[in-house]
């Protein structure tokens, strides 16, 4: 395939690539007072991205020889990344007034990292793998540290570099193991060698490579950074952590464990079956001593991408496309939760962080509290909410292939999380009201809270069918 | 002949050097010393042809990290007095080092004459007659032209972080605005009076 055609294959990093450099060369001559229009200008071309990912030229397929595949999953989870990048560009100008006028780079980071992301989910190739992994991970830690003069911002940016940059070691030590023993980089012929055996190797590369990514997907033993790094970093960015690289680090998992390592699928089950059970549960216990709700939905996330795994321990098509609907819902259900926080301001405008601040929430803003029960009630997967959906469709999956005692502990696991879910609900809307909050200037705030409230509420039933076909298709391209 | 002879002149620089390193007290010379290694672990490079590396070693190491060393040792009020204190502290840690890493050239050794392991022939050969930065830029541009670009959009990302983290617009500075520099006339800066005698200035 000539590189003409390839590179129109890769036409959403293009439009992302070309449109940031050229943002950043407005936002270098014009300076801080082209912040909004740079703003609004990179949530548009996220949009473009997300449409030229949804049609590729000439139906997608294999480019650059093999190292980038433009196919259904990449697909739905390109439109999930651009989507929630979208949204924590959009919401950022408002956080950062208070502080410090929000600068251009904001925005440019996060096309940068989108970017990154859509190299991740379209990878066919390990080099592809490791630097779309890289220029993800390298403006995210810029991003946790972006108001510096804020220590905990700094210290969340600091902490973030070191354990991601051990990760990536740990990560690209695999890789050059799998190369070595498997003589290539390319996800095909990674599978082709696999497929004859299993060496000791082979194996060995294996583990650190699922070692690398557990740590990207904040899966347990890989998850101590979360917390810290979630609470530290201003809020816009941490509603971006906790959605978009989520998405593009549990696609990259599921390309590598189904297409690179399909064949050795017995190796990789084992540790994803521990990864999954041990973030449940400590997902669900860790959180309950929690004071700060940023801390919790860290944990909170924790415990999703564990149920989230579960699909991918079943191995099936149907658990593939089971994970990526997960992600769906989880990407709603989780912004909607960091935008109901960045509603939380004290009179003088001062973003507060404690859960005890929304006690009575329900007396003096009742729509604001509505909204956060049902995206609490909804990650708690308790029906008839839409995250209830996604839970069910992944233990459907690993019923399907047979392993019910795993199912029943993965539903018990899930009672724990419920509790400090509902233990939310429960100061909102029966505790004595602590002081309200600053009262909601921003229109576009309350306008995607109420959409992804209307997502994750039962009308999300309807989106079903949409959803779930293409969901399968995209776990289809894969098999 | 003369590659013998160039082999024992770059493999005795090194060794050298490298001691040098490592025993010179001050410790700007050290690094002076480690600069030194590094050219003639280039040359030693360039002998069994692998030019490639060798121009990373002189670029990268000397260009880059010796350079960045000296800023630190010259920059940094470290007391190197004080450093060199521990010695007899840290003097089993150092041995137990230096056992590990004996084991491990040993072991290193007798595996390679036990012969290779088996790993898989490699998937781009080099190709016969070329050298190999012509070799390795051709794949670059060619067939891995992609993650090359992702590369270069890796080092802006590290540059705008940068500046992102640590540029900072102070006031009460003076700085110099090279175009109002060059667009003040003679005739708004200079001013001709005819002083009289016995007068005061006015200024």
């Amino acid at each position: 395939m000539s590189n003409t055609a390839s590179l129109l294959l890769t036409l959403p990093e293009l439009i992302l690539s070309v449109g940031s450099l050229a943002l950043l060369m407005v936002a270098a001559f014009v300076g801080d007072s082209a912040t909004r229009a740079v703003t609004w200008a990179s949530a548009a071309l996220l949009g473009v991205a997300a449409l030229a990912a949804l049609f590729p030229a000439n139906g997608g397929g294999l480019a650059f020889d093999g190292l980038y595949h433009a196919d259904a999953f990449s697909a739905f989870a390109k439109l999930l990344i651009y989507i929630a990048a979208a949204v924590s560009v959009v919401v950022a100008p408002r956080f950062f007034e208070r502080a410090a006028p929000l600068r251009a780079e904001y925005p440019i980071l996060i096309l940068l990292s989108s970017i990154g992301m859509g190299m991740m989910v379209s990878a066919g190739d390990m080099l592809t793998l490791y630097v779309g992994l890289e220029l993800q991970s390298l403006a995210a830690y810029v991003l946790a540290s972006f108001m510096r003069r804020d220590s905990r911002s700094a210290e969340a940016g600091l902490k973030y570099f070191v354990l991601g940059a051990l990760a990536s070691g740990i990560l690209l030590y695999g890789i050059s193991l799998v190369y070595g023993f498997t003589g290539t980089t390319l996800f095909s012929g990674v599978a082709r060698a696999f497929g004859d055996g299993l060496s000791t190797g082979e194996l060995f590369g294996l583990v650190f490579v699922m070692a690398g990514l557990a740590f990207k997907i904040s899966a347990v033993p890989f998850h101590m950074w979360t917390p810290d790094v979630y609470e530290g970093a201003p809020t816009p960015v941490t509603a971006f952590f906790a959605s978009a690289p989520k998405v593009a680090a549990m696609a990259l998992l599921v390309r590598v464990a189904v297409e690179a390592m399909g064949p050795a699928s017995s190796a990789w089950q084992q540790i994803v079956i521990f990864s999954a059970l041990a973030s449940t549960i400590l997902g669900g216990v860790a959180a309950i001593g929690q004071t700060n709700i940023k801390r919790l939905l860290a944990y909170s996330s924790i415990n999703n991408v564990g149920f989230a795994l579960f699909g991918l321990v079943a191995g099936t098509a149907e658990g593939v496309a089971a994970v990526m609907t997960y992600m769906a819902v989880y990407v709603a259900m989780t912004l909607g939760s960091f935008l109901c926080v960045l509603q939380m301001r004290n009179a003088a405008g001062e973003p507060i962080e404690t859960i005890e601040s929304l006690s009575g929430l329900s007396r003096t803003r009742p729509a604001l509290a509505a909204a956060f029960a049902m995206f609490m009630f909804s990650l708690a997967g308790i029906p008839p909410l839409f995250g209830f959906w996604p839970k069910f469709l992944v233990f459907d999956a690993v019923v399907g292939v047979g392993l019910w005692p795993l199912a029943m502990v993965g539903i018990a696991t899930s009672v724990i999380g419920a509790f400090y879910y509902l233990k939310i609900v429960k100061t909102m809307y029966f505790d004595e009201p602590a002081p309200a909050y600053a009262p909601v200037t921003s229109y576009t705030e309350g306008t995607l809270i109420a959409v992804s409230a209307l997502f994750v509420s039962p009308l999300g039933y309807l989106a079903i069918p949409a959803l779930g076909a293409a969901s399968l298709a995209a776990a289809r391209s894969l098999f | 002949m003369i590659q013998t002879i160039a082999f024992y002149l770059f493999a005795t620089l090194v060794i050298a050097s490298a001691a040098l390193t490592i025993v010179a007290r001050n410790p700007v010379h050290s690094v002076l010393w480690l600069i030194l290694s590094f050219f003639n672990a280039a040359g030693l490079m360039v002998l069994v042809g692998a030019e490639f590396i060798a121009m990373l070693l002189v670029i990268v190491y000397v260009g880059a990290v010796a350079v960045l060393f000296l800023f630190v040792v010259m920059m940094l009020d470290i007391d190197f007095a004080e450093l060199r204190a521990g010695y007899a502290q840290y003097l089993p840690f150092g041995v137990l080092l230096v056992l590990v890493l004996s084991a491990e050239m040993i072991f290193a050794v007798s595996a390679w004459s036990a012969g290779g392991i088996a790993l898989s022939a490699s998937v781009a050969p080099v190709p016969e007659g070329v050298p190999n930065i012509e070799a390795l830029g051709t794949l670059i541009y060619t067939r891995y032209l992609f993650i090359f670009e992702g590369a270069g959009l890796v080092l802006l990302v590290a540059m705008i972080g940068a500046i992102v983290l640590t540029h900072r617009t102070r006031s009460g500075t003076r700085p110099q605005n090279v175009s109002q520099q060059v667009k003040r006339r003679p005739q708004d800066a200079v001013r001709k009076i005819d002083q009289p005698v016995g007068q005061g200035m006015d200024l």
